[in-house]
């Protein structure tokens, strides 16, 4: 098939009589838009499939919404490639079957998402109230009904403060050496920040085990703050640089014509400029670290009662209180657990909007800079 | 009027001229500041090589360094460890993973950047972005509990009508289909696809978008495009972004520990319950794990960060390469 090959002109009917003018010399061809007949084609094709998934379902006494969907699909697409191929060319008929898949894993993305979502809500919903929001779990037996998850919250806030008390000034200041200062080190830097990117947070979790908790630190919040934060310094300073990139040169030109040295021009002019960048690069670190159970698991070893200190002994955080009942085999337990689930996709999402909000108003004051 | 001054001259070919800048003491202290926050990240890398490779030596003096990546043993109490099957578990689980999440992230890719109505693709860059910030808890628990019905219908009927593939078989006609090799497979390329679609989205963005233009001129069609134009001009970049994938999967722990029912040794048999990698080896086994079982941990931990290292690497090398090229 070459690329030469033409696309056909559509073939609705053309008035008959010769000496009239053309019409279609008046309608500019839009090659992306879809005549009548193309619509028929594509009403007879989903027509195609669900009927013939349907008749499949019932006689073979299939019962599964997802089973119906995928012979439909099926079915739809052998459809829309005949009924093309017999009223244009293959190329077309190639093109459009292209375009229904591509379009499909579109729509499987997004149903994903909303299935995980609201899965989630369906399942947690129900053990979410005041009482849950507000007790741990240190008085209630395994079988009991009561118990929250309150400890965890506790310690999810503690150690994202610490991990971005720690991680965002750095993350920031590197992201200023790799774009503001482009030092000697810049290419290793980079190259380190890319490695780091890619770790498996269970790696993190084991070096801060191997360097912290095991040289008689012992496990506690601030050493599940410490992994946590090793994860969010790629994210964040990898978004920072992107945000620096946006800031026009001439702003920056203007400082130093006006005589001010790189520090102030980068502190007084860069930085507030790119703010709300950076506040949603932060937020993105943030919203990565918030979700990790595997360097937590590590460091902090998780508690079922409340421990305000972040720098003694064991502490619970929201993944880790999920991990740990799921893996007890009992429907109170794993009830509690997609409650936690439930708080902790909310806090994802409000992180989320945050960051997009933020984002979005920064783009508007920055103005087309990009 | 000198009109062959070096100044003017540069102003006619439009060249920006050096700007002099002088370095003052504050700057001085705030490259060395900023310097040395870079060099955190240094020193986090060569520390995180540096000490589990130190506490990996006991259990790999144990084990014996080879018998430890060519056995598929973990017997604590003798210290006996090897984990030659958690490495072939983790590369399975990888490579399903692949398989269900290229071909979905490349569609997804080319359907925000070529396909999609401005509203539409809205809704989709969000949706993407959201997958990526869901904790990979919530994808294994709800993996466990509502993917698992529907996939295991699916790996039936792979098997029942596939089964020449070699893939699709199982080791006896009504083996268990739950916990698979299969399953987390398919949750962990959930999990991977928004790195494969917007690192790819960006390489083919970067295809200038005259070529493209030409192809459709030229009467081609959109998929005549895509295939002649826009997939040959981003080959480099895509392979780099899958590998980027591959490097996720490899790592993915907690999606993996929650839904896999975990064994040592190797098992070839995709669609059957069973298997393991070396994240979720170190996620189930640490909380219980005692001196040298900690220390194997460690370097099995040690092989998992050598093999991402690796394969990351090349990936953003590759990525890197076909950004300048641009």
């Amino acid at each position: 098939m070459s690329l030469l090959d033409e696309r056909p002109v559509d073939e609705t009917p053309v008035p008959e009589p010769q000496d009239q003018e053309p019409i279609e010399e008046q309608v500019p061809f839009r090659p992306r838009a879809l005549v009548r007949s193309e619509r028929v084609e594509i009403l007879l094709a989903a027509a195609a499939g669900v009927t013939g998934s349907g008749v499949m379902c019932l006689l073979f006494d299939w019962t599964h919404a997802l089973t119906f969907a995928i012979w439909a699909l099926l079915i739809f697409l052998v459809s829309i490639y005949l009924l093309a191929r017999d009223s244009q060319s293959p190329i077309v008929a190639t093109d459009r079957l292209i375009t229904t898949l591509v379009w499909t894993s579109g729509g499987i993305a997004v149903a994903v998402l909303a299935w995980m979502l609201g899965y989630v809500v369906v399942k947690g919903i129900a053990g979410l109230n005041y009482e849950y929001l507000t007790s741990d779990l240190s008085k209630v037996g395994p079988l009991d009904d009561g118990g929250g998850v309150f400890h965890a919250i506790v310690g999810t806030l503690e150690q994202m403060l610490i991990a971005s008390v720690l991680s965002i000034p750095i993350a920031i200041l590197t992201a200023v050496y790799l774009h503001e200062i482009r030092g000697r080190l810049a290419g290793i830097v980079r190259f380190v920040i890319d490695a780091m990117s890619g770790l498996p947070s269970i790696v993190a979790g084991l070096f801060i085990y191997t360097v912290w908790v095991l040289q008689g630190q012992g496990p506690s919040g601030l050493a599940a703050g410490l992994a946590l934060a090793i994860l969010m310094i790629p994210t964040v300073t990898r978004t920072a640089e992107e945000m620096l990139k946006t800031i026009d040169d001439g702003l920056r030109e203007s400082a130093l014509a006006l005589g001010a040295p790189q520090w102030r021009s980068v502190m007084q002019v860069v930085l507030p400029t790119a703010r709300s960048g950076l506040i949603t690069a932060s937020i993105l670190g943030v919203a990565r670290a918030v979700g990790e159970t595997a360097p937590v698991l590590l460091t902090a070893f998780g508690s079922s009662s409340i421990n305000w200190s972040p720098f003694n002994g064991p502490q619970a955080d929201l993944p880790l209180y999920i991990y740990q009942l799921l893996r007890q085999p009992n429907p109170a337990q794993i009830a509690r657990a997609w409650s936690g689930a439930l708080v902790l996709v909310l806090l994802v999402l409000i992180l989320f909007v945050l960051a997009r909000v933020i984002g979005e108003r920064g783009a508007r004051v920055r103005g087309g800079s990009r | 009027m000198a009109l062959t001054s070096p100044e003017l001259q540069a102003l006619e070919e439009q060249v920006p001229r050096d700007i002099a800048r002088t370095v003052t003491r504050g700057d001085r202290i705030f490259r060395t500041l900023c310097a040395s926050a870079a060099a955190v990240s240094l020193f986090i890398i060569g520390g995180t090589a540096l000490f589990l490779a130190i506490k990996a030596v006991p259990a790999l003096q144990k084990a014996g360094l080879l018998s430890f990546f060519t056995t598929s043993v973990w017997n604590p109490t003798v210290g006996d460890f090897g984990v030659l099957g958690l490495l072939i578990g983790t590369i399975i689980i990888a490579t399903v993973s692949l398989i269900v999440a290229v071909p979905l992230a490349i569609g997804l890719a080319l359907f925000i950047n070529e396909y999609s109505p401005a509203r539409i693709r809205r809704i989709l860059t969000s949706s993407v972005d959201l997958l990526a910030a869901m904790p990979s808890i919530i994808f294994g628990m709800w993996g466990f509990f509502a993917l698992q019905a529907p996939l295991v219908g699916v790996a039936s009927w792979l098997n029942l009508h596939l089964s020449a593939i070699p893939f699709f078989r199982l080791s006896e006609p009504d083996a268990p289909l739950l916990r698979s090799s299969f399953i987390v497979g398919t949750v962990v390329a959930l999990m991977i696809v928004p790195i494969i679609t917007s690192v790819s989205r960006d390489v083919m963005a970067q295809c200038p978008r005259s070529q493209c233009e030409a192809a459709l001129a030229l009467g081609g069609s959109r998929w005549g495009m895509i295939k002649e134009v826009l997939l040959p001009f981003g080959k480099a970049g895509i392979t780099g972004a899958i590998l980027l994938g591959f490097g996720r999967a490899l790592g993915e722990t907690i999606a993996v520990a929650l839904i896999i029912a975990f064994t040592i040794e190797a098992n070839p048999y995709v669609l059957e319950q069973g298997g393991g990698s070396i994240a979720s080896l170190i996620a189930i086994k640490f909380p219980e794990a005692q001196d040298l079982e900690i220390s194997a941990l460690i370097a099995a931990g040690l092989a998992l960060f050598g093999m991402t290292l690796l394969v990351n690497l090349g990936a953003r090398a590759i990525v890197r390469r076909t950004q300048i090229a641009a």
